[in-house]
């Protein structure tokens, strides 16, 4: 396992201050840098270098679950020798965005995302089919955080 | 589900691909959507507002800066409490995610889901006390789910409708 990146304070700075209210405007670098007292370029190449480290995943937005499609849990419970392969073989699927191992019998976790629910069942019926196990399928019903990002 | 028409899928297909590292990346984003600038930004304020994006900016990979200590902990909660605990739970700053969730029963009995990362697997361990004693979930079946291994980590797609953006 790589060894964890270290930030300098301008960069923890930057990474503190735009996980939310990205500017909206035609240059939003530009507005950045501004704010931190830097150059537009500066702030360009911060950004590209913390996404080379990794730590940067990229500039984006997290999508409602359910209000753009459809978006599930799923776990599998995978016999431990098998759990490497499973977990590829579960990662190759284009609806599977996020995917960890936990410890429980269920060792599996992921997260799927589709058109719809129908698309959903049909991913879990793919992934029954080519892995011989049965996934759980637990669905979001209400959500109690407001997501702000992760202060670091 | 929010309506949203075809051009708006195809922009969050776009930003799940990341917004470019360039002077002008709203205007770069709409020239490939045959979308000007100004409508770009307009989208996104709309679908902001709408809440269908929760959150704009730049998305931090914690696992690359050392939090690697990942708990989902999750309780079996009446029905009628599981809200008011949730929205307990979400009050401590170090629960970076809370919701509640379908049971699966026999094989899933619990509904109610936390999320804690840290450096350190004690740190988080003492946190999960933390919150088992101050919200009075000690008396609920729980269980604590440690991460020791990511395998993927990447945007959300959505399928059909966006497909034909990339």
């Amino acid at each position: 396992m790589a060894r964890p990146q270290s930030l300098s304070r301008r960069e923890t700075d930057l990474l503190n201050r735009y996980q939310r209210d990205f500017p909206l405007q035609p240059r939003p670098y530009a507005a950045m840098a501004e704010a931190m007292d830097m150059a537009e370029d500066d702030v360009l190449a911060m950004l590209a270098d913390l996404q080379g480290r990794g730590v940067l995943g990229r500039v984006g937005a997290t999508v409602q679950p359910n209000s753009a499609g459809a978006s599930t849990l799923a776990a599998l419970a995978v016999p431990p020798a098998r759990l490497e392969a499973v977990a590829d073989q579960v990662s190759a699927f284009d609806e599977v965005n996020h995917n960890y191992a936990r410890e429980h019998e269920y060792n599996l976790w992921f997260v799927l995302t589709a058109a719809d629910d129908a698309a959903l069942d049909q991913a879990l019926a793919k992934i029954e089919a080519s892995t011989g196990l049965s996934p759980i399928k637990l669905p979001l019903e209400a959500e109690y955080h407001i997501d702000l990002g992760f202060p670091l | 589900m929010i309506e949203i028409d075809d051009k708006d899928h195809q922009l969050l297909a776009r930003l799940a691909d990341g917004l470019p590292l360039v002077s002008q990346p709203y205007a770069e984003i709409g020239a490939a959507l045959g979308l000007s600038e100004a409508d770009v930004i307009a989208r996104l304020r709309h679908l902001l507002t709408m809440g269908v994006i929760r959150r704009l900016g730049l998305i931090v990979r914690h696992h690359e800066l050392g939090y690697r200590a990942n708990a989902m902990t999750v309780w079996d909660a009446p029905d009628d409490e599981a809200d008011a605990l949730g929205a307990k739970l979400a009050a401590y700053p170090f629960v970076t995610l809370c919701y509640r969730r379908r049971r699966q029963l026999p094989h899933w009995p619990y509904n109610l889901f936390a999320m804690v990362h840290g450096k350190a697997r004690a740190q988080v361990l003492t946190q999960i006390d933390q919150l088992n004693d101050q919200v009075g979930l000690r008396r609920l079946p729980h269980r604590v789910l440690f991460s020791n291994k990511r395998y993927k980590q990447d945007a959300a797609r959505f399928g059909t409708g966006l497909a034909n953006a990339r």
